[in-house]
């Protein structure tokens, strides 16, 4: 299940608020057509797509340096 | 053993010379990426830029022969990948190119 949506916040436990949510593949998934903000566990969340633009990959790798 | 290569004390250490590079990584559900890796924590959390994912899919052939794989593949610019679904992490060299 993929979904794309503007993230409102995130905690530490990498839980995630998405506001307007646009399921990838809505025929397969048309139950989730209901909401369009949503609070979603951070265990379930195989992994986050970002614009590279966003990211400050020399910040990143001097963070994960440091410790 | 190699003695010069006593910077090295704990796993950690081996991914850490592999920051900016360019990595291979194994994933759970028959997935793999490479990407160059920007940042890693405790958790194998990760994050790569320009990345190509390779999906396995195995169709179940009857007769109890091996069933034949196809691959898909997807790019992306910039990727979070959760640490929980991470197998293994190694360094990527372009020769070693699968062919099948």
């Amino acid at each position: 299940l993929s979904i794309t949506g503007v993230l409102k916040s995130v905690n530490q436990f990498l839980n995630i608020r998405l506001d307007l949510i646009n399921v990838l593949d809505e025929s397969r998934h048309p139950h989730m057509m209901m909401v369009k903000n949503w609070f979603i566990r951070g265990s379930v969340v195989r992994r986050v797509q970002l614009l590279a633009e966003h990211v400050d990959t020399q910040l990143q790798e001097d963070a994960t340096r440091r410790g | 053993m190699d003695p010069s290569s006593s910077g090295i004390q704990e796993p950690f250490d081996l991914i850490r010379l592999s920051l900016s590079e360019r990595v291979f990584v194994k994933l759970r559900g028959d997935r793999e990426l490479t990407g160059v890796l920007h940042a890693y924590d405790g958790h194998m959390n990760l994050i790569l830029s320009d990345v190509e994912e390779t999906i396995m899919i195995v169709d179940p052939i009857e007769g109890g022969m091996d069933g034949h794989g196809t691959r898909q593949s997807k790019k992306m610019e910039m990727l979070f990948v959760r640490g929980d679904g991470v197998i293994l992490v190694c360094e990527f060299y372009r020769q070693l190119l699968t062919s099948n």
